[in-house]
């Protein structure tokens, strides 16, 4: 556990337990970025493409602003890239929610629906990091 | 200001302290992820910290926030409504994790990874754009 980082990972965190607690006050929604995604693609109003250009640049002035620790991962097979992509897209449209929305909102709301899902994508990632990385190889 | 842009100011802020969150964890890094998710190699534990974190203010705030009747710039809560455990959770959760687990991105985090100019985040991102795309076309119950 060298590499465990726990006070930037609570801080980070609060932060984004902040971000979700502004957005259901000020605009009654949830804070998923898989669900605002989504929506974006294909509903109107420039709310959601906001959150999503703000999603960005409030990382981008972060890493800017402090350059990270870590190098950025290169080498990664690009092909797996666009397959996790692509399932990530699919499978949150059909589970209605990821990270975000199932596992910080859900979660907190104690929707039963959300702890069902958190459990599954907490497994399924896990056996698919193992997979990918233990049996496959790939090095990431 | 109308209504409306008070919604999209206060969508563009939760947007920028949800990725300032995000760096600032390191969670725009994959690898990180990966070795939350990765239980059998050098495991960090990180995530589950990011994660309890945001629940910690999320489960408090949420309380006091919901007690009231209505959203300051909208007239109605968005909540959702779905109550049962069923399969299209239950697999669409499946599916999202395995690809989480391949590539170390989530929604938020391959969103965010596009400002250090990662061309992985990129492709991530195009990628859930088709998926979110396929979805529709071949999942989506149709109504």
């Amino acid at each position: 556990m060298a590499n465990f980082t726990p006070v930037s990972a609570l801080i980070g965190g609060a932060l984004i337990g902040a971000s979700a607690s502004l957005l259901l006050w000020l605009t009654g929604r949830i804070a998923g970025v898989s669900g605002i995604m989504h929506g974006a693609l294909r509903e109107r109003g420039a709310w959601r493409w906001l959150f999503v250009a703000g999603l960005a640049a409030g990382a981008g002035a972060w890493l800017w602003l402090a350059p990270p620790a870590f190098v950025p991962r290169s080498g990664f097979p690009l092909p797996l890239v666009l397959l996790a992509g692509v399932l990530v897209g699919f499978g949150t449209a059909q589970g209605g929610g990821c990270t975000s929305g199932h596992g910080v909102c859900g979660i907190s709301r104690l929707s039963v629906r959300s702890i069902a899902a958190t459990l599954t994508f907490m497994i399924a990632g896990m056996v698919s990091a193992f997979v990918v990385r233990h049996l496959f190889g790939v090095a990431s | 200001m109308t209504r409306v842009a008070a919604k999209n100011a206060s969508a563009l802020a939760a947007g920028l302290l949800f990725g300032l969150g995000l760096a600032i964890s390191q969670m725009v890094n994959p690898r990180k992820v990966l070795d939350f998710l990765d239980v059998a190699g050098n495991w960090d534990p990180s995530l589950a910290l990011v994660m309890a974190g945001a629940v910690g203010v999320t489960m408090l705030a949420f309380r006091f926030v919901l007690k009231r009747k209505q959203p300051l710039f909208d007239g109605e809560f968005h909540l959702s409504r779905l109550t049962r455990v069923d399969r299209p959770l239950l697999v669409g959760s499946a599916i999202f994790g395995l690809g989480w687990g391949l590539g170390g991105y989530c929604p938020g985090p391959g969103i965010a990874a596009l400002s250090t100019g990662s061309v992985e985040a990129l492709v991530f991102v195009a990628g859930m754009a088709l998926g979110s795309f396929l979805y529709r076309r071949l999942g989506a119950p149709r109504s």
